[in-house]
């Protein structure tokens, strides 16, 4: 009986017809936990919306304090790692083993500047004592101020966080596509990782007008 | 090898999303500059909303992909919608949503 679901294509799991089935099933699955990240992050920006709603001017006047320079030039960072991630997915479903293991590279190496720059931005706010808790400087920056850090702190954290992750991942894929993993028959995994790390970018893509454009 | 991905984007159509994505980027600095007071956040958002859509359509082969693609992706941002307009309203029509921070309605709770 099992042998009536053996697949000529290896990569095929016994529960699909075939390949193109599979696939479809991890891009459901994939998209399923991208639904779930949007709420997530969603939630913060629910929340971000409303305070910014009842305190207009001092989040304006929070977001002052904010490099937009930095801030842009990461945006910039980042559409273009996505860009690179399109390439390597697609050099991945040609088969293109080089110029998939180099676009993993480029995207790894873009993404890591991303975070060396948040990094430097944060250090620069906590030092001026942006950090909400017990370091904040109340005498020279209001409560409400200190709640649009909150929330500037919390969203861009959360942001890290899931490019750190999204790093690791890259970097998984890179080991996996050394050994000769993926062919033109087999990259799904490359395929999801690259929606996971899209998201990421659109979240960025929202996160920095929001932040950084106040009036 | 056919399956529904068969027909997607070529390197051209990434390096052209590309450089709209960055163009836009660009674009929505500029407004940032220029300070168009009450339209700045309907031009930062609209930008952002038009970015979003050409990552999620081209980057991530929505526009290529099939009918249940295109379902879970909308549930996810009708979902995010759904949050976002109840939630909004709710606040705006009991007037919990101060027009200046000198008429906050509920001040009395920020005693400190």
């Amino acid at each position: 009986m099992l042998e009536a679901h053996a697949h000529a294509n290896p990569h095929v799991a016994h529960q699909f017809d075939d390949a193109p089935q599979q696939r479809s099933a991890a891009t459901l699955g994939m998209w399923a936990f991208l639904a779930t990240e949007v709420m997530f992050f969603g939630g913060l920006f629910l929340c971000y919306t409303v305070y910014r709603a009842s305190y207009h001017d001092a989040f304006s006047q929070a977001s002052h304090h904010l490099n937009v320079w930095l801030g842009g030039f990461n945006t910039v960072v980042l559409l273009t790692s996505s860009y690179t991630m399109a390439l390597a997915v697609h050099y991945a479903r040609a088969g293109d083993r080089q110029r998939l293991i180099r676009y993993l590279w480029f995207t790894i190496l873009l993404g890591s500047v991303f975070l060396v720059i948040k990094a430097y931005e944060w250090s620069t706010e906590i030092h001026h004592g942006l950090l909400p808790g017990d370091h904040f400087n109340r005498d020279l920056y209001s409560r409400e101020i200190e709640l649009f850090y909150v929330g500037y702190f919390a969203m861009t954290s959360l942001h890290a966080t899931h490019m750190i992750v999204g790093l690791g991942i890259l970097l998984t894929l890179v080991w996996m596509a050394r050994r000769g993993t993926f062919t033109r028959d087999y990259n799904t995994p490359v395929d999801m990782s690259g929606l996971y790390w899209h998201f990421v970018d659109v979240v960025w893509i929202f996160l920095f007008p929001l932040l950084y454009l106040i009036h | 090898m056919a399956d529904e991905h068969e027909q997607h984007a070529s390197i051209g159509t990434y390096t052209v999303i590309y450089a709209w994505l960055v163009i836009l980027m660009l674009v929505t600095i500029g407004a940032w500059v220029l300070n168009l007071g009450a339209f700045n956040i309907l031009i930062a958002l609209t930008i952002a909303i038009v970015k979003a859509i050409l990552v999620i359509m081209y980057f991530m082969h929505v526009k290529y992909s099939g009918r249940m693609v295109w379902v879970f992706s909308g549930a996810a941002f009708l979902w995010l919608g759904i949050m976002l307009a109840l939630t909004m309203s709710d606040y705006l029509s009991r007037k919990w949503v101060p027009r200046r921070l000198s008429d906050r309605p509920v001040a009395h709770l920020f005693k400190s």
